[in-house]
């Protein structure tokens, strides 16, 4: 390696500075300026043209006086920052985010440094391999690979945080508001300390959605347990036992699981209205297990599999039963796979929306799915929907945190499901 | 996925002979039985039941059974006892177009009347119960049957409203599911539309959008991951939150957030000078991009439902391509260090091979999912402004179109290509990627 690149000269390197700082003032501008709009409501806008010029000037400046290794508080790594402060307030006349210093000093102040801040600690995250004058490859990549990753980090929390921040915040405020000013999310306490929440006290008072998330919980525990019920025997038997047909009935399991659920609502909501299981949560607890079941004798043949033969065939020449032995030997040695598994199916029953929106017409036998789309109408206010979202979501994510491990054990071992 | 070939730990110890043998085939087929049933019953059986449909010419208003409808009153001024007054019942077949087969009327006699004639059809039970046989109904046909009766003295006094009782009526009919009137009509209905174009490409559009979306978010996710760093684990955990939370949650905080009036997102746009006027997301259908002079329009849309599917679904194949990563072994990237290889070559050289297997197997995999995804679409869009798949169509046809027929021929090609689609994944799918 190491032969001497066109990339590698002093010129390239500064230009390859140039470019990351051009991204990162972008970046941080947007960031900044959208995240500090949406916090606080006031009217921010980022302009980009400067935010990019000043963002350059900070890597160039930081990569040329980049010799050696040197720290944070040093000169040379604060030069960056001073150029960024002076381009940017020059080329924007003082008024970065498009807010006068008078406007509000301590916004002015707030907003400019965090640009500063975030754009001078993403250029040196992302620039420390660079040696100027003394570049190659290795450090050329490795400063490129860095500020990838630092952009990966600020990717992926903005598109989880977003969605995250406006369901809560927009269940918070009034449609009327959001219209008049849809960035200012924050909800407002002008008319007592509970408005704000009116929506959910509404939800459960006027919607019922105490009763839907009773029925929810219900069927999905209720799914939980038939599931359980049938899949333990069935793997085991497919995992453990000979008999003939066993491999055609393994391989089937992951066929079926294929089968989506639109194929087969057609049939059972014919069904399901002649028989009168329609609208009622009986119905549910037939069709959820059956669809929840392939998955579940899957993820727990798969698991079966992997449990010592020999420590129930020592249970067998004791003198146990093959059913004792999988009730006193196989099964505690599968609980956390059974955790696995139980979370799955609770998350899928939980989370289910086609059957239940199909079958329930009545009220009184919605899902939290099933009431959430009620919502969804031009007589209810959009914050009701955006609170009933909450109030959906609010027990899955408790569940996931409580139970991280098994959950996230689940979703590999059953995620062929999706 | 592991095929279930006897592994070491199946042998048994001893050779066993038949008869144990056979109590482990007995047992074997008892615990498995309840799950094939369960599965017979629900996923098997519709099944086939919707490839039944598609060949019937069955709308959603036609599980409603027909039934005849009566009326029950009394005619005629009674003033002494024992005069002649009518008890009529008037009988009609709800349906316009479907016979109701021998039809029971019964029903109490009001007290203080006494039937003095029969209609021959109708006999009369000691315990006042009058029950008639009044034979097929055709579509739309209605009777009048009247029974003559002596009031007695206390009917006169006090008289009984004859609508007080309710009057039964039973009557089987033909039940439109089980005919075997037989047509191509739905295939035809959906299949030979320039729509059905249409909705084949979009299905492909958003299936291979989608799919290729998750896995490269996923990809880049799980590089991201796969160094150890200060609160790596609440990261990870805080990444799957697309995936975990309900759908329905998801949808309706894209549809708030991308809303042309109140979304913040536009807002934000507008804000920042990047659009002049607010973008309706998930009703355009398409719009003109100007690139280097060329107008190109661009699906709007289906885009935004696609970049959903991506978002809703990187969480899987982030974890899948995790797993795969951590388990590279370490010391090559530990010689390839040696020989001086940088970033970009490791990643290209080492990683990426490594990965390829499990990323072709989370491909098929996601594939077919995505092909499968009925919810997200029909959350976001309801299948309008240029999304209708061909799941959305489904439902579209069989429910909003009430055609059932129809909605399950669409089922069935659903089916056919899934079918497909699942063959070229076992076929293809390395057994070492364990999936």
């Amino acid at each position: 390696m190491n032969t001497p690149s066109i990339f590698d000269t002093r010129i390239a390197t500064l230009a390859l500075a140039g470019l990351n700082g051009a991204v990162w003032g972008l970046v941080v501008s947007i960031l900044v300026g959208s995240g500090l709009a949406l916090l606080t409501g006031l009217e921010l806008r980022p302009l980009l043209g400067p935010s990019m010029v000043a963002g350059i000037g900070c890597g160039v400046v930081h990569a040329g006086l980049r010799r050696d290794d040197f720290g944070w508080r040093t000169v040379p790594s604060l030069a960056s920052a001073g150029v960024f402060v002076v381009l940017v307030l020059a080329l924007s006349l003082g008024r970065p985010y498009a807010v006068m210093m008078g406007d509000g000093l301590l916004i002015w102040l707030i907003a400019l440094g965090l640009a500063t801040l975030c754009t001078q600690w993403a250029i040196m995250a992302s620039q420390h391999p660079i040696r100027f004058g003394a570049m190659n490859r290795f450090r050329r990549e490795r400063a490129m690979m860095l500020s990838l990753r630092a952009f990966g980090f600020v990717f992926f929390g903005a598109i989880v945080v977003l969605p995250l921040y406006v369901m809560v915040m927009t269940s918070l405020k009034t449609q009327q508001a959001l219209l008049a000013n849809p960035l200012n999310l924050f909800p407002s306490f002008e008319d007592g300390l509970l408005e704000p929440f009116r929506s959910y006290i509404e939800l459960f008072q006027v919607y019922d959605f105490g009763r839907y998330i009773w029925n929810s919980a219900l069927i999905s525990v209720a799914t939980v347990v038939i599931t359980l019920l049938f899949a333990v025997p069935g793997s085991y038997a497919v995992s453990r036992l000979n008999f003939p047909g066993r491999s055609t009935l393994s391989r089937s399991i992951l066929m079926i699981y294929l089968v989506p659920a639109i194929v087969l609502v057609i049939p059972l909501y014919a069904i399901f209205a002649k028989l009168g299981l329609r609208d009622s949560l009986w119905g549910l607890l037939v069709v959820y297990p059956a669809t929840t079941l392939p998955v579940a004798l899957y993820m727990l043949q798969g698991y079966f599999r992997g449990v010592p033969a020999e420590l129930e065939e020592a249970g067998l020449m004791d003198g146990c039963s093959r059913l004792r032995v999988i009730w006193s030997i196989t099964l505690p040695l599968s609980v956390p796979a059974l955790a696995s598994v139980s979370l799955y199916v609770f998350m899928i029953a939980w989370n289910e929306f086609l059957f239940a929106f199909m079958f329930l017409d009545d009220p009184k036998m919605f899902t939290l799915s099933r009431g959430v789309v009620s919502l969804d109408s031009s007589e209810v206010p959009r914050q009701h929907l955006m609170a009933g979202a909450v109030v959906s979501t609010v027990p899955i994510v408790v569940i996931f945190l409580w139970a991280e491990r098994f959950m996230v054990q689940g979703l590999t071992s059953g995620g062929v499901k999706g | 996925m592991t095929v279930a070939q006897p592994s070491a730990g199946d042998t048994p110890l001893v050779h066993k002979p038949g008869r144990l043998s056979r109590r482990e085939s007995r047992l074997a087929f008892g615990m498995t039985l309840p799950s094939v049933f369960m599965v017979m019953a629900i996923v098997l059986f519709p099944l086939l039941a919707t490839f039944w449909i598609s060949v019937k010419p069955i709308e959603l208003a036609d599980l409603r059974a027909p039934e005849v409808r009566a009326r029950e009153q009394v005619r005629g001024d009674a003033t002494a006892a024992g005069d002649e007054i009518i008890l009529r019942y008037k009988l009609r077949n709800s349906s316009r177009d479907k016979e109701v087969l021998s039809v029971r009327l019964s029903d109490v006699v009001p007290a203080g009347l006494t039937p003095s004639g029969l209609d021959a059809r109708c006999q009369l039970a000691v315990d006042r119960v009058l029950s008639c046989d009044l034979g097929d109904f055709e579509p739309g046909q209605s009777e009048t049957l009247d029974i003559p009766v002596q009031a007695s003295q206390g009917f006169i006094d006090n008289p009984v409203n004859a609508k007080d009782s309710d009057v039964s009526v039973s009557g089987s009919s033909v039940n439109p599911l089980l005919t075997t009137e037989l047509t191509l009509d739905n295939f035809r209905r959906v299949f030979a539309v320039r729509e059905f174009g249409t909705v084949l490409w979009t299905t492909f559009v958003y299936t291979i959008g989608g799919t290729a979306g998750a896995l490269i978010l996923g990809l880049f996710a799980a590089l991201l991951l796969n160094q150890s760093f200060a609160g790596r684990a609440v990261f990870r955990g805080f990444l799957l939150y697309p995936f975990v939370a309900p759908v329905i949650a998801a949808a309706f905080t894209w549809v708030v957030l991308l809303d042309p009036f109140s979304g913040s997102l536009n807002a934000l746009l507008m804000q920042m000078g990047a659009v002049d006027a607010p973008i309706n997301f998930f009703g355009v259908r398409s719009v003109d991009v100007q690139i280097f002079g060329l107008t190109v329009p661009v699906p709007m849309a289906l885009s935004v439902v696609i970049a959903f599917e991506a978002w809703r679904y990187f969480p899987l194949s982030f974890l899948f391509i995790l797993a795969r990563m951590q388990s590279i072994p370490q010391d090559m990237y530990e010689a390839a260090d040696m020989d001086g290889a940088s970033p970009f070559q490791k990643f290209w050289a080492l990683s990426l091979p490594q990965l390829v297997g499990i990323m072709a197997v989370l491909f098929l995999l996601r594939f077919i999912w995505t092909f499968n995804k009925f919810d997200d679409i029909f959350l976001l869009t309801g299948g309008n402004a240029g999304t209708r798949t061909l799941t959305v169509q489904v439902y579209e046809q069989a429910f909003a179109l009430s055609n059932l027929g129809a909605g399950a021929a669409v089922a069935v090609l659903v089916f056919v290509l899934l079918a497909v689609f699942a063959t070229i994944y076992f076929r293809a799918m390395p057994e070492e990627e364990g999936l």
